[in-house]
C-alpha cells in the first residue's frame, strides 16, 4: 500500500520564533494526510506548534561528489565566522 | 441523585475506554506504520478520557474504586458503554467507519458538557473535546477517501456504513439517567444531537459517494449494560491479567 505513496520530508517548527526544522519523512497519499500523518509521528510528544510537509520530489540537492568544491574552500576562512562578538547574556536562540 | 451521576460519568468513560482497547488493537497491523501510530495516539487518546472519567466516577461514588478498578474488576453487565463502540474491529473501513460514527456524536457530546453544572464534568470535556476534534477530522478524512476511493475501498466502506447503522440510534436515545441528569444541568438530552449529527455524517457520506442506509430496527440496551457479544471476549482479553494477577505492577 505504501509502495504507491510518494515519501514527503516533514519540517517542524518547535516554537514560535525559531525556524522549521527537519525532523525525518514520511508516506502519505497527499499533503492533507501528509500533515496528519506528520502530526501524529513527530509532534505527539509536544515538539512543536507548526508543520511544513514537503514532496521528497520537489527537493533539489547538491550533489554529494561535487562537496569539494562546494563546501571545502571556506574550511580555513576563520574571519567569516562571528566569532569576536560577545553575546549578551540571556540571549538563547543566537 | 449521586448514584445516576456515578452511572452517567461511568457510561462516558466506559465508550472511550471500549474504543481503546479495540482502536489499540490495530497496534502492529495497520497496513502502513504512518497509520500504525496515528491509531495508537488516537486510542491513547481515548484511554486517557476514559481515565479521567472512571476515577471521577469513583471519587463520586465515594467507595475507593478508582478507574483501574472499573476497567479490570467489572463484568459485561456492569458496563455501560454504547453498543457502537464495542462492534470488532473487521477490516479498516469497519474501524474507520465505527470510529467515524462516535467521533461525530463524541464531539457533539463533548461540547454539550463542556456547559455541564458539575465542573469537573465541564472541565474532562473541554480537554477531551479538542482530542475528539482531532479524531473526527481524522476518521471523516479517511471515510472520504475510502468511499471515493478505489471500487473496493468503496464496497468495503459501504458494508461498514450498512451493518455499523443500526448501532447508531442509541446515540440518541435518551433514558431515565439522561433525563434526570439533563435536570440537574448535569448532563444533556441525546435526541438533541441526533440532528446535527445526522447532517454531518448525512452530507460526509455524500462527498464519498456513499449511500446513507434507510432507517431499520435499532439496537439499543449497552448503556443499561445489556451487550452484543463481543463484548465478552473483549474483556477477557482486557482484563485477563489484573484477574490473574491481582495487584500486579510493573
Amino acid at each position: 500500500m505504501s509502495k504507491g505513496w510518494p515519501l514527503w520530508e516533514i519540517f517542524v517548527r518547535s516554537e514560535n520564533g525559531l525556524a522549521h526544522k527537519h525532523v525525518g519523512s514520511l508516506h502519505a497519499a497527499d499533503a492533507e494526510m501528509a500533515v496528519q500523518n506528520a502530526r501524529d509521528l513527530y509532534t505527539r510528544r509536544n515538539e512543536g506548534v507548526s508543520i511544513w510537509v514537503v514532496k521528497s520530489s520537489d527537493i533539489v540537492a547538491t550533489d554529494p561528489s561535487q562537496s569539494d568544491e562546494l563546501f571545502a574552500p571556506s574550511e580555513d576562512k576563520a574571519y567569516r565566522h562571528a566569532t569576536f562578538y560577545h553575546v549578551p547574556e540571556g540571549v538563547k536562540n543566537l | 441523585m449521586s448514584d445516576l451521576r456515578v452511572e452517567y460519568v461511568l457510561r462516558l468513560g466506559d465508550s472511550a475506554l471500549v474504543l481503546a482497547q479495540r482502536t489499540c488493537a490495530w497496534v502492529g497491523h495497520a497496513a502502513v506504520m504512518e497509520e500504525d501510530v496515528a491509531l495508537a495516539n488516537v486510542a491513547l487518546d481515548l484511554f486517557g478520557q476514559a481515565k479521567l472519567w472512571l476515577d471521577y466516577a469513583g471519587e463520586i461514588e465515594g467507595d475507593g474504586r478508582d478507574a483501574d478498578a472499573f476497567a479490570f474488576a467489572r463484568d459485561s453487565g456492569a458496563f455501560y458503554n454504547l453498543l457502537l463502540v464495542e462492534q470488532p474491529n473487521g477490516n479498516f473501513a469497519d474501524t474507520i467507519v465505527r470510529g467515524y460514527f462516535y467521533d461525530a456524536w463524541s464531539a457533539l457530546a463533548l461540547k454539550e458538557l463542556t456547559h455541564s453544572r458539575d465542573e469537573r464534568i465541564a472541565a474532562i470535556a473541554a480537554k477531551s473535546a479538542k482530542e475528539t476534534a482531532y479524531h473526527l477530522c481524522r476518521s471523516e478524512d479517511w471515510l472520504l477517501r475510502l468511499g471515493d476511493g478505489t471500487e473496493l475501498s468503496h464496497e468495503r466502506a459501504q458494508h461498514a456504513v450498512n451493518a455499523l447503522w443500526r448501532f447508531t440510534g442509541e446515540l440518541f436515545l435518551g433514558d431515565d439517567v439522561d433525563l434526570q441528569m439533563t435536570q440537574a444541568g448535569i448532563g444533556f438530552d441525546p435526541a438533541t444531537l441526533r440532528e446535527p449529527w445526522l447532517a454531518r455524517v448525512e452530507s460526509a457520506l455524500q462527498t464519498a459517494t456513499l449511500e446513507r442506509p434507510v432507517e431499520g430496527w435499532m439496537q439499543r440496551g449497552g448503556k443499561q449494560g445489556r451487550h452484543t457479544e463481543a463484548l465478552g471476549y473483549l474483556l477477557a482479553e482486557m482484563q485477563v491479567l489484573p484477574r490473574s494477577y491481582a495487584g500486579a505492577t510493573w
